[in-house]
């Protein structure tokens, strides 16, 4: 299997007491696939893509790629934040030679800078600083920062949380582009349904309170998924089902304090 | 600059100097502790003209520039220190403010006893005036860092001395041009101070020469001299530096 993740658990403690944010979370991912993580908000849907992104320690069980237990970051796994988390001291190009610089020649790193940024359809903008960028812009740039370490995963949490719908739409189309493209492994963390039942293979549904998985679904609509498909529509329906219970329990909890 | 704001600031200037001119003419005061504008403009051209306020002036700014040099440095120096070990600022951190809420001219009995009636003096006092207000702004530099850069550099494989170097130190950039602001305005007093009750040479000290012959017009020209230099450099240079840095770490 390429990424695994074996009875994987996070607890935090604080002073007082320990709050367990899930447990028990087995996932076996397969080369090439989309994966989507979905789920309210408080399921831990981030924390643990930050696990697998090796940012946060698992406190139970083992987050194995290729063979090799998950202890920190490292650039086989490419990252994109909800927030571009460019640096702003760099132009674009620069961000995006920022991993590569030490591993190869300064000419290597520029030409495969100039590779994914014609993959992001920014060549134009390679010269210019962060400032200068509309958010789906940075944020495409942050893709490309991402995929120029060729990592063996790409992960994304809610990359497209903090743009406005038609950018969103936009970046759907480029994302799934991207992914031909490059055959990565991607997971996925969103709370839009839409959004993973348009770009998913296998959408892992999350529920809260404690988290956990509640569903595993396989989406199998034909691509490029058109919006209003019947198949598409019926599965929309069939997840928010299963999310309302989850929902209403994180409000029930929020009203009652 | 709009043409309309340049206008109003000259005005503004042309009516002050006219209530001046009003109140000299109108004789409240004895003409020798009121000069009247003309007396004054004419003390600075002289003073300029005869070279003695440029020499001042060159003593001034190498005094300025060796204290404000080593006020950087060493204070950079003190608030990396506090910015990145929290043991370090939990011990010492609040006698940072207490330090830099000491007014500079305070230093100066201390630096004349120390180092006697010299120019080190002087710039020992420049020193002390401008490292605190240094320091506290790069720890706040530091502590200002967006964790969001960090964790990114993270996911990159970006640990260590390198992680210090490539990110923490451009993200704080901002931080640091503020640090480097208030350092200049601080040291400018300082400076001030020190020369002031220093044996010269320097602005201060010929400012205080003046003030022993009994001549106001000079007193008033320096002063002048020494608001202006202040508000030329803020805004020609740190101020400039700050929003350039400011609108390019999308801050504005």
């Amino acid at each position: 299997m390429f990424l695994q993740l074996k009875e994987v658990g996070k607890t935090f403690a604080t002073e007082e007491k320990e709050f367990q944010v899930f447990s028990d979370i087995n996932l076996d991912i397969t080369e090439n696939q989309f994966v989507s993580i979905l789920g309210p908000s408080g399921c831990g849907k981030s924390t643990l893509l930050s696990m697998v992104a090796g940012l946060e320690n698992a406190s139970e069980g083992n987050i194995i790629l290729e063979g090799k237990t998950i202890k920190k970051p490292g650039p086989d796994r490419g990252m994109v934040f909800q927030q571009p988390s460019l640096f702003p001291w760099l132009n674009v190009r620069d961000n995006i030679t920022f991993p590569l610089k030490g591993k190869m020649s300064k000419q290597e790193a520029n030409d495969r800078a100039d590779h994914f940024l014609k993959m992001v359809q920014l060549s134009r903008f390679k010269e210019n600083y962060i400032f200068e960028l509309s958010g789906g812009m940075q944020q495409r740039v942050a893709i490309a920062r991402a995929l120029a370490m060729d990592p063996k995963v790409l992960l994304m949490d809610e990359p497209f949380g903090a743009l406005d719908e038609q950018t969103r739409h936009i970046m759907h189309d480029e994302l799934m582009k991207i992914w031909q493209e490059t055959q990565k492994t991607i997971l996925f963390v969103t709370h839009s349904i839409q959004e993973a039942i348009k770009l998913s293979d296998r959408i892992v549904v999350m529920g809260t309170r404690p988290g956990r998985i509640i569903k595993d679904i396989t989406v199998d609509i034909e691509r490029p998924r058109k919006r209003g498909n019947l198949e598409a529509i019926q599965l929309e329906k069939e997840i928010m089902d299963l999310l309302e219970v989850e929902i209403n329990k994180v409000l029930k909890e929020e009203l009652s304090q | 600059m709009k043409w309309n704001i340049i206008i109003k600031r000259i005005l503004f200037l042309v009516v002050v100097i006219g209530i001046w001119q009003l109140i000299f003419e109108l004789k409240f005061f004895p003409e020798i502790t009121f000069p009247s504008p003309l007396k004054v403009f004419t003390a600075l051209y002289e003073g300029f003209a005869s070279g003695e306020f440029l020499i001042a002036l060159g003593a001034s700014f190498k005094h300025l520039f060796s204290g404000l040099s080593l006020a950087i440095l060493i204070g950079t120096v003190i608030g990396v220190i506090f910015g990145k070990s929290k043991q370090a600022d939990e011990t010492a951190g609040m006698y940072l403010i207490a330090m830099q809420s000491i007014p500079s001219i305070v230093w100066v009995p201390l630096a004349i006893m120390l180092f006697g009636f010299t120019e080190f003096s002087v710039v020992f006092v420049i020193v002390l005036g401008g490292t605190f207000v240094m320091a506290m702004n790069v720890r706040s530099a530091i502590h200002n860092v967006p964790p969001q850069l960090v964790r990114a550099a993270r996911t990159m494989g970006t640990k260590g001395w390198p992680l210090f170097y490539r990110v923490e130190v451009p993200a704080s950039i901002p931080y640091f041009m503020s640090g480097l602001r208030l350092a200049w305005a601080f040291s400018w007093r300082a400076l001030m101070a020190g020369e002031l009750l220093s044996n010269g040479p320097g602005l201060g000290y010929t400012l205080s020469y003046a003030q022993d012959y009994a001549r106001m017009d000079q007193v008033i020209g320096i002063i002048i001299i020494i608001g202006v230099i202040g508000a030329v450099v803020d805004h020609f240079v740190f101020s400039k530096l700050e929003k350039t840095v400011m609108r390019r770490w999308g801050m504005q």
